[in-house]
């Protein structure tokens, strides 16, 4: 019984952490990207416009860091709850 | 050495490179076979991943279609790489706990049906036949090119290296194949990319020089707004500019993703590392790879855009667009740094006729209404070459004047620098065609590059076509010998004979890939739409609900991909064609005839939507799950073995 509630302490926690990485996954590429390239024109980053530049290169680093942050905080999380390999 | 004796070289030399990995790594059991015995790490898997993804459209196209189509085109960049994002977080660790081979197999185990997984198989299969196709055609096109053989003997010869490493050496071969492979292509794709940025903007790294001032102008102007003047200078649109249909683009881009997220053939790289944890890592290591490609691509797109631009209006470099001449064909014939117009003009990529015969080549874009004029002309003369010998030709021989008439003002109305074209003597765009392709495959030249570099990128296109065709047809073997034959047709085959079965059906399949691709049944080009749209439409949203709910049941799941495959599949059709069969759609594949303006590459989220509906609904009128699938969906759901998972 014990594990079941550890279990599901450990899927909640992981959706959490999911669901923040969703808006952030959102924000820069279908955010910052397309909906709000308009809105956001005056700010420049070197000699592009910022919804352009994360359209053809910021959002990919975004991704990149939000891999990488998502499988650390998911191994610190495996730990905390003693389901790791 | 000339160029040809170069680019066999080191063509050769890369394919030995694949031989000599592929007889050292071959498979001896089905697990190593399908999943590489689940013994790769998540580095090396992920530079696999990275060269099984990146296909002949990723190399050769996708920097032409950004560079023409410009910040519209971002789809392509974003699409196809938040995919991963949606592979780290939704899918990948969970299908790796699961531990099986293949997608089908997940889906037949957690919805508790053969059904369910024969289903599963039909998506597959429709998605990774189509998929290959392209590759092939990309091997064919591009053996074709650069070693002067006909297409057909190109793709025959890409087939014969393909069977040869990917039927023995199966996932464990394909997987340390891919890796030589990667290294190939990202080295033929960056080393042009960094020469033409110091060149256009002093920046060593490419991903700089694309926001990095304009260097033969002095810096001081924003590349990017060099660029955007000398193109709407000749009337075309703003590389920058925005959008013509938000929710269009927002739509492709999301078909884009969650369809790179539903790739059989990406996902079950993730079978083949031995660890959870590292299949998390594995994709963020496959999308650093991935992403070494995608962040200069922009800038390999934008910079030949200026460079091939700049190259037909010399005054543009320096100066103003109009400040000089267009280029001359005497020029072109005589400088042998332009030798690589008539190069390409032979391979039917690039097209130019001097139409005013002023010996000039005027390239601009011409305006909608002399379009529709000249067609006009051609019209009237058409029709009068066709009339009757004993018809009265003088009602068409007054159309053809009409028409002539009509086009000559609206030459005297159109306008090119701040002068009329009737003003110039121009009648027309005489640099008629500029393939897409063109942009990558012609870089090095253009950059006058030394030979070696355009060898290298042949060597680079092949790699990038060949590993994902390798990748394709082992997903489409696996799902026939271990999901249709030992899962359904013959569950007491021996391991032995399971090999043999993937083998043979890898064989089988690779005919059938090279068959189509001789004949293109008129789809190559519209993969995207397909494979991507049916991807998003059925596989990513059935493993979403696998791993993700409880309560959906087997025939939630089964209704739901029949109705994402069928809704999305004839959305396409209607706007392309019954089957792609030319002449056949409903409708015509204009933005105004679309529904709500999304084309059909932007309807895979609305088949996913309508497959999550079905799927809901159905369960819920459906007889719960039993007790062994809540087992299994709690198991996968947490890392450590099975056994812990299910004590409660």
């Amino acid at each position: 019984m014990a594990d079941k509630t550890s279990s599901n302490a450990y899927w909640a926690a992981n959706i959490r952490v999911i669901v923040i990485s969703m808006v952030i996954w959102f924000a820069c590429s279908f955010g910052l990207g397309i909906i709000l390239r308009p809105a956001l024109s005056g700010i420049h980053i070197g000699g592009a416009d910022l919804g352009f530049w994360f359209a053809q290169n910021g959002a990919i680093y975004v991704f990149l860091v939000l891999i990488f942050a998502y499988a650390a905080k998911m191994n610190k999380l495996d730990k905390e709850h003693g389901v790791e390999e | 050495m000339d160029q040809f004796t170069l680019n066999l070289i080191v063509i050769g030399l890369s394919f030995a490179l694949y031989f000599g990995i592929a007889f050292w790594a071959r498979a001896g059991s089905t697990a190593e076979f399908y999943a590489a015995g689940q013994g790769v790490g998540p580095v090396v898997n992920g530079m696999a991943t990275a060269a099984d993804w990146m296909s002949a459209a990723s190399f050769i196209s996708m920097a032409g279609l950004i560079a023409f189509g410009g910040y519209n085109n971002s789809v392509f960049l974003m699409g196809w790489t938040g995919g991963y994002v949606l592979l780290a977080l939704l899918l990948a660790p969970y299908l790796r706990k699961f531990g099986k081979f293949t997608v089908p197999e997940f889906v037949g185990d957690r919805f508790y049906s053969t059904s369910a997984r024969m289903v599963a198989v039909v998506c597959l299969i429709v998605i990774s036949v189509t998929y290959v196709i392209g590759q092939m055609v990309g091997v064919g096109v591009t053996f074709a090119r650069f070693l002067e053989v006909s297409t057909t003997t190109g793709l025959l010869i890409g087939s014969a290296v393909v069977f040869a490493y990917a039927v023995f050496g199966g996932m464990k071969g394909i997987t340390y194949t891919q890796v030589a492979q990667y290294v190939v292509l990202i080295i033929a794709y960056t080393i042009p990319a960094i020469f033409i940025s110091l060149q256009l903007t002093g920046s060593f790294l490419p991903q700089l020089g694309l926001i990095g001032g304009y260097a033969p102008g002095g810096g001081e102007v924003a590349f990017l707004d060099k660029l955007d003047q000398v193109v709407t200078d000749l009337g075309f649109a703003a590389y920058t500019a925005d959008t013509p249909n938000m929710l269009n683009m927002f739509l492709v881009t999301m078909s884009l993703m969650i369809g790179t997220a539903g790739l059989p053939h990406v996902i079950i790289r993730f079978f083949t590392v031995p660890k959870v944890s590292d299949a998390r890592l594995s994709a963020g290591w496959a999308l650093v790879f991935i992403a070494l490609l995608y962040t200069v691509a922009p800038a390999v797109g934008s910079m030949a855009r200026l460079n091939i631009t700049t190259t037909f209006w010399p005054g543009a470099t320096t100066g103003e667009t109009f400040s000089a001449p267009a280029l001359s064909i005497a020029e072109i014939d005589s400088n042998p740094e332009l030798a690589w117009i008539r190069n390409w003009e032979k391979t039917g990529l690039l097209a130019f006729s001097d139409k005013n015969g002023d010996g000039l080549i005027q390239y601009f874009n011409e305006p909608a209404p002399l379009v529709a004029a000249n067609k006009a002309v051609a019209d009237a003369q058409a029709a009068l070459a066709a009339a009757a010998a004993d018809a009265d030709k003088a009602p068409l021989e007054q159309a053809v004047t009409d028409a002539t008439a009509a086009r000559d003002a609206v030459l005297a109305e159109a306008t090119l620098g701040g002068q009329t074209l009737a003003a110039q003597g121009i009648v027309g765009n005489e640099l008629t065609t500029v393939n897409n392709d063109i942009m990558v495959l012609a870089n090095p030249e253009i950059a006058r590059l030394p030979g070696w570099v355009i060898a290298l990128v042949a060597a680079g296109g092949l790699a990038a076509a060949l590993s994902t065709a390798a990748g394709l047809l082992l997903a489409i073997s696996s799902a026939i010998s271990h999901d249709l034959i030992k899962g359904a047709l013959n569950p007491k085959i021996s391991e032995k004979g399971e090999l043999l079965a993937a083998r043979i059906s890898m064989a089988f399949a690779i005919v059938l890939a090279t068959w189509l691709g001789l004949d293109p049944p008129g789809f190559a080009a519209q993969v995207v739409a397909l494979a991507f749209g049916l991807a998003a439409a059925t596989i990513f949203p059935v493993l979403m609900m696998g791993i993700f709910s409880t309560k959906v049941t087997k025939e939630g799941a089964i209704v739901g991909m029949l109705v994402g495959l069928i809704s999305t599949a004839v959305y396409i059709f209607i706007y392309l064609g019954w089957f792609f069969v030319p002449g056949t759609n409903w409708l015509p594949n204009t933005p105004d005839a679309h529904w709500m303006g999304i084309s059909p590459a932007g309807f895979g989220p609305i088949g996913a939507i309508l497959n999550f509906a079905a799927a809901y609904i159905v369960s819920a009128m459906t007889k719960a799950p039993p007790q062994d699938v809540q087992d299994l969906i709690q198991s996968i759901r947490v890392p450590k073995g099975a056994g812990a998972a299910q004590a409660h």
